[in-house]
């Protein structure tokens, strides 16, 4: 079972999540866990490192910015090396490039077509 | 003239010769004082009869009487001896007031002449000024029309320019305006897609849910379908949050770029400076995407509404968070890595005045520019960056609404503007 961290200050992004995948969470492929700042996302790392395997991260949050919450993720080496996801509504060139440099493995912008995201979580599970 | 010159030459020689006589032989008195006077007849008769010696002709007053008297006297000493004798003292007497005569015409008629020819050259020479004069009036009244023209033209030139003037001062005023509105729209136009994505998303989900539910039924499982119908409600709930949040952006946004009617209106002043404070963050972000920093607000739940024109107040508040993200953006970029930015908003109520204070830690204000702030077109930003009107403008919105407006910095740890309104 593939276990996702999502990183939204939006809330509803947990109702949406929850719904989109509500066939995959009854199924119990996939289960899901929220943050709504980096700070909490890295509260959870800490406490379940090596149990979220992959993480979805929005860029745009106040605090903490989703791209330097994949850095510090990258710096921790998390035992296996969780997949980062960075979710965005900013698609520009410039955000793209940090997040590959910084060693995001996906780049996906808002509004999130799920159709694409499950193919590519089935891909990487 | 010339032929005359010969002319008297020859008296002159004559009068020499007269003089050698006179002096070589004694006895010759009487004849060479006859010749002399003959000659000196001679001469006075040449004055007077020609038109050419005119001028000389008050020689003739001055030595005819002498003449006359020199003559008489040689005649009598001729005819009649003893009757000169007799009257020999009136005769000297006469022959030395002729003499005199003869001097005295002489200078006073030389001095007349000295005076009248002053006084001629006086003449001439006023009139020569008057000429001069006249001429350089003229040239001046020439330059005086040509400088009156000038002026009339650098008046209506300055007239001009000022019209301009007044015309680019409340274009910049507008721009400045449309600066802070297009530093709203890119924030704005995300703060909107947010909420729309949602209402697409959960529109979308909330139909594929009706088509499980529609199974559920089918297979009559009636709980199943009432939990979907649940979530399905909960969705059109968040779709309506959503569709309520995007249209007051929208609003928001509206009322931002009309000019202010100017009515005050009793407005909740932490929903204001929330709004403005999340616009502001979004706005700078999607201009600089390497923005970010952490917002601390701290609102007081007692303040309740106030009569302010929101839209103006809103504004102020909008400049003064952009001036903080800017200072901490600063300084980020200017340090370690450790430097964590924040901007702060803090409304308070005190018993007679409501206080929204916006501060920062960025480097600061420096105490030599600190009373310049204030100032329309003052700016420490590099050209391009900044009109310089933000804080002129807020000043002013800050009074039209009855407050105050306070700075507080130290160089190198912050700034805190504070906004007093009456309660």
């Amino acid at each position: 079972m593939m276990k996702v961290l999502v990183v939204d200050d939006e809330r509803d992004i947990q109702a949406l999540f929850e719904q989109r995948f509500r066939k995959e969470i009854r199924n119990k492929q996939i289960e899901f866990e929220f943050a709504f700042s980096g700070e909490e996302a890295l509260k959870y790392l800490d406490l379940h490192g090596q149990e979220a395997v992959l993480i979805l991260s929005d860029i745009n949050m106040p605090g903490m910015s989703g791209l330097e919450l994949l850095a510090r993720i990258k710096k921790k080496h998390y035992m296996p090396p969780p997949v980062v996801m960075m979710i965005t509504a900013y698609g520009d060139a410039e955000n793209y490039k940090t997040a590959k440099e910084l060693g995001a493995d996906e780049f996906l912008t808002k509004p999130v077509d799920f159709k694409v995201l499950k193919e590519k979580l089935n891909i990487n599970s | 003239m010339p032929q005359w010159n010969n002319k008297l030459r020859w008296f002159v020689y004559a009068g020499i010769a007269l003089l050698v006589l006179h002096f070589a032989y004694r006895g010759s008195d009487v004849v060479t004082q006859w010749l002399a006077l003959l000659l000196l007849s001679g001469l006075m008769y040449i004055l007077y009869d020609n038109e050419v010696f005119k001028q000389a002709r008050f020689l003739l007053t001055a030595v005819v009487p002498y003449l006359v008297v020199t003559a008489i006297i040689y005649l009598l000493t001729a005819i009649d001896p003893k009757l000169y004798n007799l009257w020999k003292p009136w005769f000297e007497a006469a022959n030395s007031f002729a003499v005199i005569w003869g001097f005295g015409t002489w200078f006073i008629t030389r001095r007349q002449r000295k005076e009248l020819a002053k006084a001629r050259e006086r003449a001439i020479e006023e009139e020569e000024n008057n000429k001069v004069i006249t001429a350089m009036k003229a040239q001046l009244e020439v330059q005086v029309a040509e400088r009156t023209q000038e002026l009339t033209q650098q008046k209506e030139e300055l007239e001009l320019a000022l019209k301009e003037l007044k015309a680019t001062q409340s274009q910049l005023i507008q721009s400045e305006k449309m600066a802070s509105l297009g530093e709203l729209t890119a924030g704005i136009a995300h703060e909107i897609q947010n909420p729309l994505n949602f209402v697409n998303n959960f529109s979308e989900v909330s139909n594929e849910l009706i088509d499980e539910m529609k199974e559920e039924l089918a297979t009559g499982n009636q709980q199943e379908a009432l939990e979907i119908a649940d979530d399905i409600k909960q969705n059109l709930e968040k779709i309506n949050h959503h569709g309520k949040r995007a249209d007051a952006i929208v609003k928001g946004m509206l009322q931002h770029s009309r000019t202010s009617s100017g009515q005050k209106e009793p407005t909740d002043i932490n929903a204001l400076a929330d709004e403005y404070l999340r616009l502001a963050y979004h706005g700078l972000r999607a201009k600089d995407k390497s923005f970010n920093a952490e917002m601390k607000t701290d609102f007081d739940e007692n303040i309740g509404k106030i009569n302010i024109v929101a839209q103006d107040v809103g504004r102020v508040i909008l400049n003064l968070l952009t001036n903080a993200f800017y200072a901490v953006t600063e300084k980020k970029k200017q340090s370690a890595d450790g430097f964590q930015p924040i901007v702060s908003v803090i409304t308070k109520k005190s018993h007679d005045h409501v206080s929204i204070t916006v501060s920062d830690n960025g480097n600061g204000i420096p105490a030599a520019v600190q009373e310049k702030i204030f100032q329309p077109f003052f700016t420490t930003k590099p050209t391009g960056e900044g009109t310089g009107l933000g804080l002129s403008i807020s000043y002013e919105i800050i009074k039209t609404n009855g407050g105050e407006i306070y700075m507080q910095s130290k160089e190198g740890e912050g700034t805190e503007f504070t906004i007093q309104l009456p309660a």
